[in-house]
């Protein structure tokens, strides 16, 4: 009902708020795309029953986190959206998959139980650092990184139409809901699939209205079926190839090194 | 029917995103090649309208529950398949970068199931082919059910073969085959309706629009050969790819890391004992890293010569596996901690 479109119209003004600061914001979209793609790579490379392995990647969301000032209580309110899907599906792993993996004391965990648990890490982890993508990058640097790197320019400037459009066609169908919720009789009144499609369809010519609209307006001023922008992107090796170097290498040493095996073994002494 | 990077492989969503990449720069030639300036703000403003429409949700008769647009076809017929699958792919980009819906390195896989199905699939060789150009009613309904039911069965079972090939989710091909089918039948069932009603209003209020619109989505190198052959590419990158894994490295990149770095794996399990234990042998070859317990719980004489042929150390080693993934967790959230305070002291 409305409330969805309430709470997708609020995660986008909080998005599009773009609150991460300082350096992680300054640094180049380029960066923190390959960045965060090399991370999700990384992270679902690893078997079907790792848990403990993966634990050393969750410094990248948190030092993101902690550089960019973006509180980790929004990132999580993030990662949970994604919850209900990974947990139905991931709920079927214990069901399937019985046999015995691991006995601490008197608890046996099977297989499922453990590749259960790597899917809630994977899922936690993957989404974080997408969600810190876009807290600490604007949606336009994050369009003309993804042309720099090669997408190609058709798309781009659809994304970046796109993204101008939605809150306010989002408006519109919370306007449209509300409106008809008013109309009707008795507590959140459901909409019926022939108010639904009379509904979209309005929203639809509205739409199409629009665009005609819209595209008079670009062609008024110039536009040419191209969006033109001033900012140009400087990639510095110093700051940004760093970046890319550091944690690029970082995600690699999780990989081939057993670091939490490592950390215990030096902490439990000889 | 969006995947989460939780479950699939790199290998799996490495060689859709190539497929992706590859279609979706296919169709951006295809679009300059018949350049139309106005498509691009309708593009835009389309894309804006299927986000809006897909919140709006609806109480599907007789059910209890409650459905809510995909918009595919309706895209498809309003822009033609090439505009309609980049305007498509920015939704999906949008969802997994602002709603954590479907992951980054599941965007291929997104991409391709939702939108190479119904775009160069359902919309050229059913849609287009029952509706025509006419106006006629019933051809559209039949049409827009037919083609959006054939279009989720696809995507549903592209979803099927792409998590059951990255083998994180433990479900079997069949159970996870017969829980998608019949549940993505009744959407796409549900979804063609709307579709066809959609479009019915749109015909009925403005019929001049969808001409307009069948200007712009005349065929144009949409065939079955085009569309045979992004399939087949499709299967033999992602086939070829997995196949190249699955022999270069027999027991998954574990083994052969583990054996390029020299770290402390596990022994593997004694032969004797596990002769009558064979399947869950086979298991214990693809987890080299845990101290797998092999035998079931209530088999008391495997459990003993179980014991036997595993000594503590297995233990320790899991045990730490578990307290050192802690460690380094509790580590990461200080640094992280740590980088705040500090991040906000410089301010």
């Amino acid at each position: 009902m409305s409330g969805s479109i309430e709470r997708n119209l609020s995660a986008l003004a909080e998005t599009s708020d773009a609150p991460g600061s300082g350096m992680v914001k300054s640094l180049d979209p380029r960066a923190k795309i390959l960045v965060t793609l090399m991370f999700v790579v990384a992270v679902t490379s690893f078997g079907k029953y790792e848990v403990s392995r993966l634990m050393p990647f969750a410094l990248y969301p948190a030092a993101m986190a902690g550089l960019s000032g973006v509180s980790p209580g929004r990132v999580l309110k993030r990662t949970l959206i994604a919850a209900p899907f990974i947990l139905l599906v991931g709920l079927f792993n214990p069901l399937f998959d019985r046999a015995p993996l691991l006995r601490i004391g008197p608890l046996v965990l099977t297989g499922g139980w453990m590749s259960f648990f790597s899917i809630i890490a994977r899922s936690f982890l993957a989404v974080s650092a997408a969600v810190l993508l876009v807290f600490t990058t604007r949606f336009d640097s994050l369009c003309l990184g993804l042309e720099r790197l090669g997408t190609p320019r058709v798309f781009v400037v659809q994304l970046l139409f796109l993204w101008r459009y939605i809150v306010l066609f989002m408006e519109e169908a919370r306007r449209m809901v509300r409106a008809h919720t008013l109309r009707s009789w008795g507590n959140r009144p459901k909409i019926s699939p022939k108010v639904f499609v009379s509904m979209t369809g309005t929203l639809l010519l509205r739409t199409l209205d629009r665009a005609g609209r819209v595209y008079r307006a670009m062609r008024a001023r110039g536009f040419e079926g191209e969006i033109r922008m001033l900012r140009p992107l400087s990639f510095s090796p110093s700051r940004d190839g760093l970046f890319l170097l550091v944690w690029g290498g970082y995600f690699l040493v999780c990989r081939l090194v057993n670091l939490p095996e490592f950390l215990f073994r030096a902490a439990a002494g000889p | 029917m969006h995947m989460a990077d939780a479950l699939i492989s790199p290998e799996v969503g490495g060689a859709m995103w190539a497929v992706t990449a590859g279609l979706v720069a296919w169709s951006a030639k295809k679009l300059k090649e018949d350049p139309d300036e106005g498509r691009i703000p309708l593009m835009g403003v389309l894309g804006a309208f299927i986000f809006a429409a897909q919140m709006i949700n609806f109480s599907i008769p007789a059910t209890g529950s409650s459905g809510h647009l995909g918009g595919g076809m309706i895209l498809a017929a309003l822009l033609g398949p090439y505009a309609a699958f980049l305007t498509l792919a920015s939704v999906l980009v949008v969802q997994a970068l602002f709603f954590a819906d479907g992951g980054l390195l599941a965007l291929g896989c997104n991409i391709f199931n939702m939108g190479f199905f119904t775009c160069f699939v359902a919309y050229p060789l059913i849609y287009r082919l029952i509706a025509g150009t006419g106006r006629n009613r019933n051809r559209i309904l039949a049409a827009s059910v037919l083609s959006s039911a054939a279009a989720l069965q696809l995507g549903a079972f592209s979803v099927v073969l792409q998590t059951v090939a990255s083998g994180i989710s433990a479900l079997p091909f069949g159970t996870f085959v017969l829980l998608m089918q019949p549940i993505h039948l009744a959407i796409g069932i549900v979804e063609g309706f709307v579709t066809a009603g959609v479009i019915l209003f749109v015909l009925k209020a403005r019929p001049e629009v969808l001409e307009a619109a069948g200007d712009r989505t005349r065929l144009r190198g949409v065939s079955l050969r085009t569309v045979l052959a992004g399939l087949a590419a499709a299967a033999v990158l992602t086939g070829g790819v997995l196949s190249w894994f699955a022999s270069a490295y027999p027991d998954g990149l574990e083994w052969s890391i583990a054996k390029t770095t020299g770290s402390e794996e596990l022994a593997s399990p004694g032969e004797g004992i596990h002769s009558t234990l064979a399947g869950l042998q086979e298991k214990t070859a693809i987890l080299p890293d845990y101290g797998f317990r092999a035998g079931s719980g209530d088999d008391g004489a495997a459990e003993a010569s179980e014991e036997a042929a595993w000594p503590n150390p297995d233990m320790g080693t899991t045990v730490s596996g578990l307290a050192g993934g802690a460690m380094t967790l509790a580590l990461a959230g200080l640094i992280g901690f740590a980088l705040r305070r500090s991040a906000g002291a410089r301010k």
